[in-house]
């Protein structure tokens, strides 16, 4: 599938192209994408619409443009980046948005997990091999070794989302990263509907709402003294639509439970919730096999599945499209909490 | 329980085409509201959202609980219509922090989409600081829509914020004259206060631009009731006497300031990074049989195109501070394993030229030669109008940091020469600039850049005052022309 109307392949030793006159007819005639060894680029159809006019790219190419001119942004001016890469969708688009911003070359960058010791099998699996076939350094923040050294406490509800921010600010201040990449997306939340594409923070990881640096045109401003740090949100932008157009342009791959699968759960709060190791049904919670899918992927003990047949990307996609309930209000107990659960979190270094 | 899936719009949706070419026919248009609480900004927001269905039904189901906890439409009794009303400005109610002081923070970003355009919203805040939310909000917009109400007419901050957005060369500007309900659906008061605007209008030199150089093109008028809906998403029967498009028809037609740019022949390319692997490839198009060899001595420049277009075989510029311009042939348009023909504004790309010039981090490539026009000349003394955003003001003699493209250099104010009175835009002499204060100042640079008139390059002319102890960010620059030829090396640093 062609991204840019006027995209043509050329031998990578030709000579140079014809002059300017005349060039730009027979380029989109003669448009075809030769993938040059890029396994995305293989992906979808050649027979996408042909827009009225080059200089029109659509929002998906707009706003993938944006994300890497950020990621490729924060790389220039910051010491040390690391990629907050959790297995999750939006963290495997920006892993995919990293790889294109440095092709042909790797991504110049760690990723970090900040593992709740709660996880889903198959997104931890999903996490190394990609890890493995990028040729990427993983750093792994763990919450149960805070919990067994006793400087964490299990809480009552058993949810380890929360505690996420101690391991993620260690990890942060023991590799010295400067700038960390988040898949945070402002339409997911109203905290982060007013959160910057780069969000400073402070010596305890602390977002202050009330003192955000103005964001003009496209020049991000980065600096921070010792002890700062910045939050790098280059999908700011996207919606939970985009993410999954974008996943299914690309042929973005992704851990399994995304798409319908059978699965045994039990309904709390109102949600299904998958039965694991740490996951476990009360006496009163009967255990049912259902066709579920997740919409997010996080702490096993509280993130619940929906019901959905959607088995491939293209039927996500349409399904997302109809959705009539956001993505959080669904699937997230945590978020459940109280009304400004996401805004009191992010104050204490959560993303 | 289970998520609600609304299979009637699925299938419309997939009816009309399939989606993955609905995403490529789909463009991106960002604008941003301007007004205060009271012209019912809220409300024409939460409206475009409930209208253009990006209310979601849990979101949907809070609000008009709230609504009805507080006896929202007219209390016990009800709306006078007997239609019970959910008060739409909840759906962009803000953070605790902001329900707890009773103000808005900060520019909300929201997103709606419909089958033409993907919608980036900048919900810019009235009262406070609204010089400072204003500037961030229209510094990336295509449209910002102006709020009246239609009880008040144009007022002293209408004015103003006009300036700000005729300052910033906002390419559209509607002004959305709202509460048209409450002057009962009146033709003469609309008529009375398109004219101001419009007389307002002329002052600041908006409107109609003849010479289509991106700048203003456009300034509409559109009587609304965001309450009711009236001329928001559909064209309202309560106004028989408008037969203009509704504020959603406007939004869906208008041209993005990237489309009336590329049709500029002025490229513009600051290098964000070199891209020269070495031999460290990546392990994945390695694997996907990525030429090796081929690929050992690769050495490409990524950026941004900020402006205009570039193709296979142009011949640019390369813009280093302190060097003469180097002219070469770019012999390579690639992205991610594409090679492409040619690129437009805004894509972000990497470019191979024919000759191995020293390029880095910073430098500028720009069209060369008669097609590209004027080739950007480096100066290190730099006229600008300053948007002042911090609370720390502004001195004559202190040193800051101008960030420019992906160039940083350190700067001398040498003076301030003015402070613009936004109500009747006249500048009035200061030596100091304070917090969402606007004026001119004049800066001496040391290093030059490539600096360009805001007026015809939005990208390009544009620049952040950066505190060097801090580093917040204190002022938004726009560069203007310089006045005359009085260079004065007193001041060189």
């Amino acid at each position: 599938m062609s991204i840019f109307p006027t995209s043509v392949a050329v031998d990578p030793d030709a000579a140079p192209a014809p002059s300017r006159d005349g060039d730009a007819a027979s380029s989109i005639a003669s448009r075809s994408d030769r993938p040059d060894a890029t396994p995305w680029a293989a992906s979808g159809s050649t027979a996408d619409a042909r827009l009225s006019s080059p200089a029109r790219l659509s929002s998906l190419d707009t706003l993938e443009s944006e994300a890497i001119h950020i990621i490729r942004e924060v790389v220039a001016e910051f010491e040390k980046p690391a990629l907050l890469f959790s297995g999750g969708k939006d963290s495997v688009v920006m892993l995919h948005l990293a790889t294109k911003a440095f092709w042909p070359g790797k991504v110049p960058f760690p990723v970090l997990h900040v593992d709740t010791g709660h996880n889903f099998p198959e997104v931890i699996e999903f996490r190394d091999r990609t890890v493995e076939r990028l040729g990427l350094k993983l750093v792994v923040g763990s919450v149960q070794e805070f919990i067994d050294s006793g400087e964490l406490a299990e809480r009552a509800d058993g949810t380890r989302n929360p505690l996420q921010t101690v391991p993620l600010l260690d990890a942060i201040q023991r590799n010295k990263f400067d700038a960390v990449f988040g898949g945070g997306r402002r339409d997911e939340d109203k905290a982060r509907a007013k959160e910057r594409i780069l969000s400073l923070r402070d010596e305890f990881g602390q977002w202050d709402p009330r003192n955000q640096r103005p964001e003009l045109w496209n020049l991000y401003n980065g600096r921070h003294t010792v002890g700062q740090h910045v939050r790098a949100f280059p999908i700011s932008n996207w919606t939970e639509l985009d993410v999954w157009r974008y996943i299914e342009r690309e042929n973005i791959d992704l851990p399994g439970l995304y798409y319908a699968h059978d699965r045994g759960v039990f309904a709390r709060d109102g949600m299904w919730r998958a039965v694991g190791e740490v996951s476990q049904p009360r006496d009163t919670e009967q255990v049912i096999t259902k066709t579920v899918r997740y919409r997010t992927v996080g702490d096993m003990s509280c993130t619940g599945a929906v019901e959905s047949a959607a088995a491939t990307v293209r039927d996500v996609v349409i399904e997302v499209a109809a959705s009539t309930i956001t993505e959080r209000g669904a699937t997230r107990a945590d978020d459940r909490i109280s009304e400004a659960a996401m805004e009191d979190r992010k104050k204490d270094g959560y993303f | 329980m289970s998520t609600d899936i609304d299979t009637a719009r699925a299938a419309d949706l997939l009816d009309e085409a399939p989606l993955a070419h609905r995403s490529l026919s789909t463009t991106l248009f960002r604008f941003a509201t301007a007004g205060s609480v009271d012209d019912g900004k809220s409300t024409l927001v939460g409206r475009l959202l409930h209208d253009s269905k990006a209310i979601l039904a849990d979101q949907l189901d809070a609000v008009a609980r709230t609504s009805a906890d507080r006896g929202f439409g007219g209390g016990a009794a009800g709306a006078p219509d007997g239609k019970q009303r959910i008060d739409l400005a909840l759906l962009t109610d803000g953070l605790r922090a902001e329900r707890e002081q009773g103000i808005t923070i900060d520019v909300a970003y929201r997103y709606f989409a419909t089958d033409r355009r993907s919608f980036i919203l900048a919900d810019c805040p009235g009262h406070v600081q609204y010089t400072k939310n204003t500037v961030t909000g229209a510094s990336t917009a295509d449209a910002v829509v102006v709020l009246i109400d239609a009880r008040k007419g144009v007022l002293e901050q209408t004015r103003r914020h006009l300036s700000v957005l005729q300052l910033l060369r906002v390419a559209h500007v509607i002004v959305a004259v709202n509460k048209i309900d409450l002057v009962d659906f009146s033709e003469a008061v609309f008529r009375e206060i398109e004219a101001d605007v419009q007389k307002v209008g002329r002052e600041l030199g908006l409107g109609r631009d003849e010479l289509n150089t991106g700048g203003i093109t456009d300034l509409f008028v559109i009587p609304v009731s965001a309450l009711d809906g009236d001329n928001v998403v559909d064209r309202s029967d309560r106004t028989p006497w408008y037969d203009g498009p509704a504020l959603l028809e406007v939004l869906e037609t208008l041209p993005a300031a990237d489309e009336l740019e590329s049709h500029l022949e002025s490229f513009r390319f600051p290098v964000q990074l070199v891209v020269r692997p070495q031999g460290a490839l990546a392990p994945d198009a390695v694997a996907a049989g990525l030429d090796v060899e081929g690929y050992r001595d690769y050495r490409a420049y990524a950026g941004q195109i900020t402006e205009g277009s570039v193709k296979l075989g142009d011949q640019v510029s390369v813009l280093t501070p302190g060097q003469a311009p180097r002219t070469t042939t770019v012999t390579g348009i690639d992205f991610a394993g594409r090679r492409l023909t040619e690129a437009v504004a805004p894509q972000s790309v990497a470019l191979r030229l024919a000759d191995e010039f020293d390029v880095a981090r910073g430098d500028t490539i720009a069209a060369a030669g008669p097609a590209g026009g004027k080739i950007p000349q480096a100066s290190a003394d730099l006229y600008a109008a300053l948007c002042w955003l911090s609370p720390k003001p502004l001195r004559e003699g202190s040193k800051v940091l101008v960030k420019h493209g992906t160039r940083t250099v350190q700067a001398l104010v040498r003076n301030v020469t003015g402070k613009l009175d936004l109500a009747n835009f006249q500048l009035e002499p200061t030596s100091t600039l304070e917090l969402n204060d606007i004026g001119h100042a004049q800066l001496r640079l040391a290093a030059p850049l490539p600096l360009e008139n805001y007026l015809h390059h939005r990208r390009t002319g544009a620049f952040l005052v950066i505190d060097p102890q801090d580093g917040n960010t204190l002022a938004a620059g726009l560069v203007k022309d310089h006045p005359g030829d009085h260079e004065d090396e007193r001041y060189s640093i």
